[in-house]
């Protein structure tokens, strides 16, 4: 028998096992091999580094208005800035581009307010940000009242057209894609099969088949003199079609909540909304945070599409410039350009995502 | 409480079952059931697992259905009308085997949500009503933690309380301490006999023998989806008729 009479005190770990050196030794020259297969990790990007960066940033032109301005030593960023107005804003008339700043900064501070912790009256916020919004933005994107002149939508483009439609189609698909992820598990059988058959065309449909029949077959079922503007028709048909995608990734989520959840909360009175809104939608749309960004995402990239149904979004814009004749040869800064706004916000997207898988995590495993 | 159980009084019975039965599939998971359970009696029901025990109390609040019989709870007879299963549901608490707290509110939230939403109550009231409750389960200092930072019995008095908040006239527990390490089960009870004490109906699907003896009015021994025998704990425990309620005495009883 042995008894411990005395408590041992908590030591620091051994000098070797912690710090900067110790963690290279122990992630990336922990053997010959592995140092090896640093050492060439390392070259490799040497290799693949240095001429991009002389490309993009040392020989680069920054400063001009013509080609002539560009050395074509390195990328002529010349050609973008020339363009930048209209690759942000598309045709937009310059005098009205104010209109288009105010609703984005707005849209923006809005969406700050929901994600920044500590802020008050989220609840209000969120309502304003689904119902209010939408509407000011029409009025001061689309305008034809209160004394801001009119602009058809053949001449929104860029940035703004690829932002306009991806809202858009996020605002529309999750709470449809929700509505379809419960309507699929419903013990109804209309609404289960109206559902399954919604999901199950939208899905097995390409985006660009989706848009094509938007474009060229809805106009066949209307009325004669009825005409659906074509940006309202890209409306559509990416939201129901990201609404089906939405909708399978929720019911993954709604699958994973216990049944003793649904169970606990009928046991205590509530009604199925209010088992579905309060118990079990939180906990999957939390658990689905990554699935649903990454629809967004998709989203997002695939509203490049439009351009085959004439609408020019900031891939597209930035493709009809290149065929400008003053500015032949520059399709690789162009690319590089439209690449990198994408993945501005894309890259956005996944880090909120996971700032937020973080923040809601309650210290319940599941 | 509601309008029907008021005028119920206080000699009916809380809780009537006449001829329930239910299939799962083919199979009989409930034979025949009749039995009435007043207004603050305690009622143990053991048995083997398999029996129809669990089954049982959750028809009661219609978490599962029956196909034939009746159940009248407080005066309501238990129908499909979704309204009229909402509101027998008010009037009965249901702990589970699980606890099933809600993993993303704090122990307060999870108490304060269904008087707030069902009930309408103003969240200054649920709040103060919800730590009157934490308290007499004695877990009120840990009101503001969620609910996977505590242990497995202080989760099941939670779900204790979060029931209560609701004013319940029946409570159902579906073998509350089965989940729980041998040193938290005193701790749930310990709430348990408090409540028996104070007068509150009660259904308890449990294992706990020493409990059936201390605060059952009457056990209910269940076998293969029927009521075999069913007695004050007294003759229960120390005279068992059946065969069968013997045989499963001696197997729990007996280490």
């Amino acid at each position: 028998m042995t008894i411990q009479h005395k408590m041992i005190a908590p030591r620091p770990a051994p000098r070797s096992t912690v710090g900067p050196l110790a963690w290279l030794r122990a992630n990336l020259f922990s053997g010959p091999v592995n140092s090896f297969f640093t050492l060439l990790g390392l070259y490799l990007l040497y290799l693949l580094l240095t001429p991009t960066i002389q490309w993009a940033f040392l020989n680069a032109d920054w400063i001009g208005t013509t080609r002539d301005d560009c050395s074509r030593e390195g990328a002529c960023w010349v050609f973008v800035s020339a363009r930048f107005t209209q690759f942000i804003y598309g045709l937009y008339p310059r005098g009205e581009i104010w209109r288009v700043d105010v609703t984005f900064v707005t849209f923006a501070a809005l969406i700050a307010w929901l994600a920044l912790p500590r802020l008050p009256y989220k609840r209000w916020v969120a309502v304003a940000v689904l119902v209010v919004f939408p509407v000011f933005a029409y009025f001061m994107l689309y305008g034809g009242h209160f004394g801001l002149p009119l602009v058809e939508t053949h001449r929104w483009g860029g940035l703004m057209l690829t932002l306009v439609l991806a809202v858009v189609g996020m605002v529309g698909a999750l709470p449809i894609g929700i509505l379809l992820a419960l309507g699929r598990r419903s013990q109804m059988p209309i609404v289960k099969s109206f559902c399954v058959v919604f999901i199950e065309f939208w899905r097995g449909v390409p985006l660009i088949t989706v848009l094509f029949m938007a474009s060229v077959m809805l106009p066949l079922f209307m009325p004669t003199g009825v005409s659906v503007d074509r940006l309202i028709r890209a409306f559509i048909g990416i939201t129901l079609f990201q609404s089906a995608y939405m909708a399978e990734v929720i019911r993954g989520g709604l699958q994973a909540i216990p049944r003793g959840q649904e169970e606990a909360a009928a046991a205590l009175g509530m009604s199925y909304w209010m088992r579905m809104g309060l118990i079990v939608l939180p906990q999957a749309l939390k658990m689905m945070i990554p699935g649903i960004v990454n629809t967004f995402i998709s989203l997002f990239k695939d509203t490049t599409l439009v351009m085959i149904i004439g609408l020019f979004d900031l891939l597209g814009i930035v493709q009809a410039a290149l065929s400008d004749s003053r500015w032949l040869g520059f399709s690789l800064e162009g690319y590089v350009f439209a690449a990198f706004m994408f993945w501005i916000f894309c890259f956005s997207m996944s880090r909120y995502s996971q700032y937020l898988e973080r923040k809601l995590h309650t210290g319940h495993k599941r | 409480m509601t309008e029907q159980a008021t005028q119920a009084g206080s000699g009916t019975p809380m809780v009537e079952m006449r001829g329930v039965n239910k299939w799962y599939g083919d199979f009989h998971v409930l034979r025949d059931i009749d039995f009435e359970v007043r207004r603050g009696e305690r009622i143990v029901i053991c048995g083997p697992s398999g029996s129809g025990k669990s089954t049982l109390i959750r028809c009661i609040n219609h978490l599962e259905e029956h196909q034939s019989g009746e159940i009248v709870v407080g005066g309501i007879p238990l129908t499909q009308d979704v309204k009229r299963i909402e509101q027998i549901r008010r009037n009965v608490g249901m702990v589970f085997q699980h606890f099933n707290l809600f993993p993303h509110l704090t122990v307060l939230e999870n108490c304060c949500l269904s008087p707030m939403w069902v009930q309408k109550k103003p969240r200054r009231e649920a709040e103060e009503q919800a730590m009157r409750y934490l308290e007499r389960v004695r877990i009120a200092e840990q009101a503001r933690k969620y609910p996977g930072q505590l242990s497995g019995g202080q989760q099941q008095r939670v779900a204790i309380a979060r029931s209560l908040c609701m004013h319940p006239e029946v409570m159902l527990f579906d073998e509350p301490t089965s989940a729980l390490d041998p040193e938290m089960i005193k701790e749930v009870l310990d709430v348990m006999v408090e409540l028996a004490k104070e007068g509150m109906t009660m259904l308890c699907v449990t294992h706990e023998m020493g409990f059936a003896k201390t605060v059952a009015d009457r056990v209910i021994f269940m076998d293969q989806g029927q009521i075999i025998e069913e007695n004050a704990p007294e003759p229960f425990f120390n005279d068992p008729q059946s065969e069968r309620t013997q045989l499963f005495l001696s197997q729990i009883l007996g280490h």
